[in-house]
């Protein structure tokens, strides 16, 4: 397999976006991704989007992405609707053929303008589920109380994960929602879905994020320290909710094996964890010991959820840390589906 | 092309119908797939990876399928990618689906596309009004009229061009089972008669609105190799997509299509496509986009593609047969279409055509979509023998 290495990030995120487009709100972080990457927008091979359709509220949400790109003259483009991760994984795989070295990805959404936990149900079985309408917040509580209960653990693993969260995402450009917020005091708070409270729930965002991946010399030439992707893997589960053993995250196991996750410690791991459980859920199934790997030190997408965008964050966010020698190791996973039902894992290292 | 070969080794569809009542989308794409993976003499157990397509998710009101797909194609445990293009999303998906191979990554990988219309409305899911535009709420023949009226302006194709491809790829599908339409005696008059939608698009001049769905098996070099089933070997893939407004666009004859044809002959060594190409399986949802893609793909110099389609080169016994299968004119489940092409070239290459087999001469076969405002495009070209390196 070629090398190739995550060499330039750039997100934003707000609440609620209320004076730009999603044009807009894009134009400015591939800017930044852009200009971070060292590489002239002619030089990049290939562009890969991830975006929602819903969460725009209107058909072909990725037009809006190329008019942002600049797409004159035509460029090569490709768009999953799927979080922009998976249009990382695709830009790699691409890069494995060996036709081009570069790769900009780049995901967004403006969630604001809609009600994305609605949103986030439209992804079930259409036959026999989403008829029921469950939220994604009413699932993720099945899922963190069936967790609880089978770990022995309260709601207090909860606020200690979403207090930690707020505290981490102090430094994060693009978090919307950060502070001092104590165990004590999050415990206070009534729960929205039992027994997640509001900090249990992922902060939506409106936003954008963008990574410049690159090959072998390429990266080198322009990136002092790479974060060279080491191994990316993603699995799927069943959709049904009753088949699966919501304890545990075998696909994330499953990715993570075989992308060597499982080799060795990690100085830092970044979840899209969008739930205080999910994080616990994630941590075991990746072998997480906090002792040794820090957490989603960018606070995670409790701190700043921008849908679409958010698990490509995670690799941006992995990347910055080896790129500042803060860490030599990096897991970042991504998530898409109900309740976790498909998990990406990917491992960064330096030199 | 990439470091590793990939070929096509199975090949399945459904039968396109206005109605598939008696599947649910999952069945639908089941149905394909199995076609396709028994073809390939596999089973679900041998495949690596599942890559879906499809058009927007608003037509079936269904968010991200392929996690409601998974199980149904077999996808458990495996990683699952789903492409949404616009219309060019059928080809799209199959080359990421290749390049999933040619980039060494995976050796099997099961693609599917599909589009359920029965249970959509494209022409409600293509105009959704949006804040701060200009409703159009005209689908998407009122936005490709006026670009066939400015093809004919430029061009002075006389008016009758686009009755008679509406005309061959009608009679084209009579030999194809699993097309959607079949009209016994569809001739010129039938469809001048036809109502007019959007001038001058008559109604026989248009695509019908079908359930379907599509399957490849991609195999690399060694799992082809081993296969027995027939081949069609990928000779080159291309994508390219432009902006759908810009200053001085050409939306008759969009930059991206030729840059994109540019790119897949150069990475296949086509110099000729007229010549080089036994058929073509192009995407013609309106049927004046004959002989304005003859020119976008350089089968012809500018003006001059509908001096083909007059002359009878793209029937199916013409020098170069374009839809022998019937196009998307006579099945069109929207987001499966462009896969549809990719897989009835690979067809013909494989000789696996059945009653609208063409001759092969060269073994080599185009398959193209586009999507959007003329503005996304996915190519790939395939052939009976292994790209020489």
């Amino acid at each position: 397999m070629r090398d190739v290495a995550v060499v330039s990030f750039a997100a934003s995120g707000t609440p609620r976006e209320l004076e730009h487009n999603e044009v807009e709100i894009i134009v400015p972080v591939l800017r930044e991704a852009i200009a971070g990457s060292g590489l002239a927008k002619s030089e990049i091979g290939f562009v890969c989007s991830g975006s929602l359709d819903y969460l725009f509220g209107g058909p072909f949400a990725f037009v809006a992405g190329v008019d942002a790109v600049g797409a004159v003259p035509p460029i090569r483009e490709s768009h999953v609707e799927m979080d922009s991760a998976w249009a990382l994984y695709e830009a790699w795989c691409y890069i494995q053929t060996g036709e081009i070295d570069s790769a900009l990805v780049y995901g967004f959404s403006k969630g604001s303008i809609g009600d994305v936990h609605e949103i986030l149900t439209m992804q079930m079985d259409p036959y026999h589920v989403l008829p029921l309408w469950p939220s994604a917040t009413d699932m993720a509580a099945l899922q963190a109380r069936a967790y609880l209960e089978a770990n022995d653990l309260d709601e207090r693993a909860l606020a200690e994960v979403s207090s930690g969260a707020q505290r981490d995402a102090a430094a994060t450009s693009y978090a919307v929602r950060s502070g001092g917020v104590t165990v004590d005091e999050l415990l206070a708070a009534p729960k929205v879905a039992d027994p997640l409270r509001g900090a249990d729930i992922f902060a939506a965002a409106d936003g954008a994020a963008a990574v410049v991946i690159a090959a072998e010399d390429v990266a080198r030439r322009v990136c002092p320290r790479p974060a060279w992707i080491r191994g990316i893997e993603h699995r799927i589960e069943p959709h049904g909710l009753g088949i699966r053993d919501l304890t545990r995250s075998e696909s994330t196991r499953l990715a993570a094996q075989a992308a060597g996750a499982l080799d060795g410690p990690a100085d830092i791991a970044e979840l899209h964890a969008q739930f205080s459980h999910e994080v616990l859920i994630l941590s075991d199934a990746l072998g997480l010991d906090p002792a040794v790997t820090r957490i989603n030190p960018s606070g995670g997408p409790l701190a700043g959820n921008c849908l679409m965008a958010a698990g490509l964050e995670r690799f941006g966010e992995g990347a910055q840390r080896i790129w500042s020698g803060e860490a030599n190791r990096a897991i970042v996973h991504a998530t898409s589906g109900p309740c976790l039902q498909h998990n990406m894992v990917a491992v960064l290292e330096g030199e | 092309m990439g470091h590793e070969l990939a070929a096509v080794i199975g090949v399945g569809q459904t039968k396109h119908r206005s109605s598939r009542k008696d599947v649910s989308m999952a069945g639908l794409v089941r149905e394909a797939a199995i076609e396709a993976l028994d073809d390939a003499h596999m089973t679900w157990k041998d495949i690596d990876a599942v890559v879906i397509g499809k058009a927007p998710d608003m037509f079936e009101g269904i968010a991200m399928p392929e996690l409601y797909l998974a199980d149904a194609l077999g996808a458990v445990g495996k990683p699952m990618m789903r492409v949404h293009t616009a219309g060019s999303v059928g080809g799209s998906t199959a080359i990421v689906a290749t390049k999933l191979v040619t980039g060494g990554v995976h050796k099997r990988v099961l693609t599917v596309a599909y589009e359920k219309q029965s249970e959509s409305n494209a022409t409600w899911g293509l105009s959704v009004p949006m804040p701060f535009n200009a409703p159009l709420v005209a689908g998407a023949g009122g936005f490709f009229a006026p670009l066939i009226r400015a093809y004919m302006y430029r061009s002075g194709a006389p008016r009758h061009i686009g009755h008679l491809v509406a005309v061959k790829d009608r009679r084209a599908a009579l030999r194809n089972p699993k097309a959607h339409l079949h009209i016994p005696d569809i001739d010129l008059k039938m469809v001048e008669e036809s109502f007019m939608l959007w001038d001058p698009i008559r109604y026989l001049d248009t695509c019908p609105s079908s359930d379907g769905a599509m399957a490849l098996v991609i195999g690399s070099e060694d799992v082809a190799d081993a296969s027995e089933s027939p081949k069609a070997w990928v000779h080159g893939m291309a994508m390219r997509s432009e902006p759908t407004m810009f200053a001085k666009r050409d939306q008759v004859n969009p930059l991206a299509g030729r840059q994109c044809a540019k790119d897949l002959y150069e990475i296949a060594g086509i110099a000729e496509p007229r010549a080089e190409f036994d058929c073509a399986e192009v995407y013609v949802p309106f049927s004046w986009f004959e002989p304005m893609w003859l020119e976008n793909l350089g089968f012809c110099a500018e003006g001059e593609g509908w001096k083909l389609t007059e002359a009878g080169a793209t029937a199916p016994d013409g020098d170069i047969p374009w839809n022998p299968s019937g196009g998307v004119l006579s099945s069109n489940p929207i987001g499966a279409s462009g896969m549809v092409r990719f897989g009835e070239a690979a067809q013909q290459v494989r000789r696996r055509a059945g009653g609208y087999q063409v001759e092969m001469k060269t073994g080599k076969a185009l398959g193209h979509a586009y999507g959007g405002g003329s503005q996304f495009f996915s190519m790939w070209v395939v052939a009976d023998h292994k790209p020489t390196a």
